[in-house]
């Protein structure tokens, strides 16, 4: 176990570095740094100085190695809008973007599961047939366009629910959240739910496949013959044994989720890291643009990890099969 | 080659099926295909929606980039309106004052270009590593499988959204970052696919004719895993055009210059809170349509293509 898990950390860390690789030689490929920090109007001795002063006037390795040693200490660089050190920036703007994932997968898991056991329990009613259908059309539409139409019609066309912005916050452990005041909840609600669309559709899409599966098993049978209620056998004998797979597919979800945000909070303006990362792309903020890339990164390797060493625990035979390739 | 010929009809997979009817190949696959009316359909419209994004400059009422005929004065006019030219906008105007139908036809055409062209692309590249993992075997294979698997750990947006933003802005740069983060998909189908295929007597047979390594893998192998393949590469075509249009809607893919659907989308975005609806919802319906009708093609595809489905 322990073994398996330092093997998982060691491909962890390689990742992390490969990315910063990636991200530090990609960005000098593209052109000079240095004009990012200088003006038109500067002559040759200027810009002679500050290359110096950046330190890019040192072998493309010493540069690197700067980089990584200053990554390691949290320092990712200045932004260049707004003067403050990009880690803090991005770090400031997490909770809003942590706040808008976790909702979508608390409304992926209280519409989808009903949801998707009614298809499973009635596939071929019309109400069924109606739930898959608007599951197909959940996988396919892209989010962006999705969150256009929902602000057009619930914000637009009925004025139920305002289009833009996070709405009044509270300090919950100074962190500043949204849900606990009504109007921080009506704006939390239109992009939860445009972010939570497509893992509805896939959690009905999983529920029902493992409710059709399990009504036939024998435990159903048996508790059936012992003449338990119907819905006792729902909600404990069947639930219990397909929300197994559910849960492990959401955990892995939640980093999609992050990556999603993205465009949401970029149609309902929502102020997490996403729209920041989408303006500082805008406003070539470089140094914004790598500390988002490192930050991503390192989530999604932590996810990956968690869930790994998760799934190791509940199936014993993960960790075989990574030993014997 | 008598052996090999031999070798694609193989006893073990010919054996439990009855003998096959006496039909040509295509012929039995277009019926096949049209068994359901709704993929049919969706052909179709597909096929329709394809020749009239492609014919756009010769179809469009109007060049929308022509500085000539587009005049700020028709901005954001509702559909059916006339303009002062006497022609009308069916579908209205957009906020430039161009003809929205004639700007959701040139779109539709650099959308789904942008598809094809990362979509071909990355089913060639993808489609390369994936035979050559599975051939190989051993280290080449593991390396190559762990980068295939580490990428696709990663959400496809994500991964186009960060070379994106190395890259900047451009129709080749939006078809590399597209390439780059779906070729993984390819990769698998065809390994997976290609192990089977690998360990079958017709391999053997081709192995011990002393063939090369290259004509074995493309012109035996290949073949047998052409299916999936398909099947993959419509819906990642799909996916690749809808990807697109997020990017650009995002305002990190294609110029201004060259407007896609998401672009268009983008633009009529600042019109909607004020009522003018129409600049946002025609050029989604379009966007809509196109991958609604390409998935319901690959849905179709995957049944039809798929031996253990047929009747």
């Amino acid at each position: 176990m322990s073994v398996f898990i330092l093997r998982r950390l060691m491909q962890s860390a390689l990742v992390m570095v490969a990315m910063a690789v990636i991200v530090f030689f990609g960005i000098h490929l593209i052109g000079d740094p240095v004009w990012m920090f200088v003006s038109p109007d500067m002559d040759q001795q200027d810009i002679e100085e500050v290359t110096r002063a950046l330190g890019l006037d040192r072998p493309i390795w010493e540069q690197f190695g700067y980089f990584v040693l200053s990554a390691l200490q949290g320092d990712l660089g200045t932004s260049f809008i707004f003067g403050e050190p990009a880690l803090g920036l991005i770090i400031e703007r997490m909770p809003a973007t942590l706040e808008l994932a976790f909702t979508a997968l608390l409304m992926a898991v209280a519409f989808g599961i009903p949801l998707g056991l009614y298809a499973g329990l009635y596939p071929d009613s019309a109400v069924s047939k109606a739930i898959m259908a608007g599951s197909i059309l959940g996988f396919s539409l892209p989010t962006f366009w999705v969150g256009i139409m929902l602000i057009m019609v619930f914000a637009v066309i009925l004025g139920w629910l305002p289009s833009t912005g996070r709405g009044d916050t509270v300090d919950l452990f100074g962190v500043p959240v949204s849900f606990l005041t009504l109007d921080g909840l009506k704006h939390l609600l239109l992009p939860a739910f445009n972010l939570a669309l497509l893992k509805i559709s896939l959690v009905i899409r999983l529920t029902r496949a493992g409710t059709r599966e399990a009504i036939h098993q024998d435990y159903i049978k048996f508790a059936r013959a012992k003449g338990l209620s119907t819905r006792r056998i729902i909600g404990v004998h069947l639930l219990k044994n397909i929300l197994i797979p559910v849960v492990t597919v959401l955990g892995l979800e939640f980093g999609s989720l992050i990556a999603f945000s993205v465009v949401t909070e970029t149609v309902f303006a929502w102020p997490g890291m996403g729209k920041l990362l989408i303006e500082a792309i805008q406003q070539l903020d470089r140094p914004i643009i790598v500390a988002y890339l490192i930050m991503i990164v390192f989530l999604f390797v932590v996810i990956n990890l968690i869930v790994d060493i998760l799934y190791s625990i509940l199936d014993p035979r993960v960790r075989l099969g990574d030993r014997g390739a | 080659m008598a052996v090999t010929d031999a070798g694609k009809t193989s006893p073990i997979e010919a054996a439990p099926l009855p003998a096959p009817p006496a039909e040509a190949p295509l012929k039995r696959f277009l019926s096949d295909f049209a068994d359901s009316r709704l993929a049919l359909g969706a052909a179709l419209l597909l096929a329709a929606i394809m020749i009239v994004a492609f014919l756009a400059p010769v179809i469009a009422p109007q060049d929308p980039y022509d500085l000539a005929t587009v005049s700020v004065l028709d901005a954001r006019l509702p559909p059916g309106t006339e303009n002062f030219a006497g022609y009308t906008h069916w579908l209205g105007t957009d906020g430039a004052g161009r003809d929205l139908l004639s700007a959701i036809l040139y779109g539709l055409r650099i959308s789904i270009s942008v598809g094809l062209a990362s979509g071909v692309i990355a089913l060639f590249v993808g489609m390369a590593v994936g035979l050559v993992a599975a051939y190989v075997g051993g280290r080449t294979e593991g390396l190559i499988m762990r980068v295939v698997d580490l990428q696709l750990s990663f959400p496809a947006v994500l991964v186009a959204l960060i070379l994106l933003a190395i890259l900047g802005k451009g129709i080749d740069k939006i078809v590399i970052a597209l390439v780059v983060a779906q070729w993984a998909y390819y990769a698998r189908t065809v390994r997976a696919s290609a192990l089977v295929e690998r360990r079958r007597e017709y391999v053997e047979a081709a192995q011990s004719l002393g063939l090369s390594h290259a004509r074995i893998i493309f012109r035996h192998i290949l073949p047998n895993c052409l299916a999936p393949l398909i099947v993959v590469g419509t819906v990642q075509t799909a996916h690749a055009i809808a990807l697109e249009a997020t990017l650009s809607f995002l305002g990190v893919g294609l110029p201004q210059t060259e407007p896609s659907l998401g672009l268009l989308i983008a633009n009529g975005f600042e019109y909607m809170i004020s009522g003018k609806y129409w600049i946002s919802v025609f050029p989604g319906l379009a966007l809509l349509l196109t991958i609604v009708s390409i998935n319901m093609v690959g849905d179709q595809l995957r049944d039809v293509l798929n031996p253990r489905l047929q009747k």
